[in-house]
């Protein structure tokens, strides 16, 4: 039991590796955002779990922790995907926007909230 | 084992601690912080289980909600700030 | 009564699942619940009905292993591009089409979304839901629909309505 908790974490902490190397290695903060989110979320969940499953004892309460931090973390990188493309950060290259006229058809409403 | 699983830790924070450092504009040093806290939330459980403490998993179920709530009130003034 | 009586249930499960399943536990959590759900369900507007249970079912054993299955999958295409010296990237902000309506539906579709190969789901509205997508294929938002989130919308549209 304490061997497949042990992998997990391992597990875990490999994605851990791999959500900073994306953060540095990507060229704008919305790829930065896409690697480390997606890494950093699936870590959590496998490090957590492995630790749930190498002390039984914690497994509701493990849970608990994975299931809230699947809700939140991706919340926020929306949010903070959203805030950067207001602040105006600029994409280092697109193919396609079709969020601009988004922004264009309800500015005024979005200047106080 | 334990020792590895922390270097790995500390090897993914000192990534999001350099893009802390040399992130070009505000907005990339935001998704540092965020990603660092995903990461500091797993430490602390993991912390847990090294001490064999159950009480830090309540710390660290904390510090996750209070790191959402950073994330989204640091957002919201990023999107004022324009 | 019914916005009293789902207010108290959820706040006595978070009680129990918080501390544990002693005794003592549930009773101080019972007594906490009764008079903090009197006191929460006069200023905010939560209610479920009781068929949302057979749903959660669907929910647990349905979408949530295609929704950990695509997780796992997003991570290794994440990994993949990070580490190719190359970095493919083709990104671009498209939106997509969504039949699904209610903010939990929204959220659940959203957050699968960002946490599926590729895409980060920015802001939604009424009809769409605005993405970022790392490599983006396809040209009319039916056809970006149909690869990022048609397999969630058909298992969500089921639960939520």
């Amino acid at each position: 039991m304490s061997a497949i908790g042990y992998i997990l974490m391992i597990i875990g902490a490999l994605f851990y590796v791999l959500g900073g190397l994306g953060l540095v290695r990507m060229p704008d903060v919305y790829n930065r955002l896409q690697a480390a989110t997606k890494a950093t979320t699936l870590g959590t969940f496998s490090l957590v779990l492995g630790v749930g499953i190498a002390q039984p004892v914690w497994f509701v309460k493990t849970l608990l922790i994975v299931v809230f931090l699947t809700i939140t973390n991706p919340v926020g990188s929306s949010v903070l995907a959203k805030a950067s493309y207001i602040y105006g950060v600029k994409p280092f290259k697109l193919s396609k926007n079709e969020l601009d006229k988004l922004y264009k058809s309800r500015g005024d409403e979005n200047a106080d909230n | 084992m334990n020792t590895l699983i922390g270097i790995l830790i500390v090897i993914g924070a000192f990534f999001s601690v350099l893009r802390l450092i040399f992130g070009p504009t505000t907005p990339d040093r935001v998704v540092a912080v965020d990603t660092l806290n995903v990461i500091i939330t797993g430490s602390i459980v993991f912390i847990a289980f090294l001490l064999k403490s159950e009480l830090y998993l309540d710390i660290a179920l904390v510090y996750g909600a209070l790191s959402f709530l950073e994330t989204i009130v640091i957002a919201r003034y990023l999107e004022g700030k324009k | 009564m019914k916005k009293y009586l789902s207010t108290f249930i959820t706040l006595w499960v978070i009680w129990i699942a918080l501390t544990s399943f002693a005794v003592s536990e549930v009773l101080t959590g019972l007594l906490v619940s009764l008079v903090l759900a009197g006191v929460i369900s006069k200023v905010v507007d939560y209610s479920f009905d009781f068929t949302i249970i057979p749903k959660l079912f669907i929910f647990v054993f349905v979408y949530v292993p295609v929704f950990i299955v695509e997780m796992i999958k997003a991570n290794f295409d994440v990994a993949a591009r990070v580490l190719n010296p190359s970095l493919p990237l083709n990104p671009g902000f498209v939106k997509i089409p969504t039949k699904l309506k209610g903010n939990v539906g929204k959220l659940t579709l959203a957050n699968s979304i960002t946490l599926t190969p590729g895409t980060l789901s920015i802001d939604a509205d009424d009809e769409y839901i605005y993405i970022h997508w790392i490599d983006v294929k396809g040209e009319t938002p039916e056809e970006y629909q149909k690869h990022v989130s048609g397999k969630f919308e058909k298992i969500l549209g089921g639960i939520y309505k």
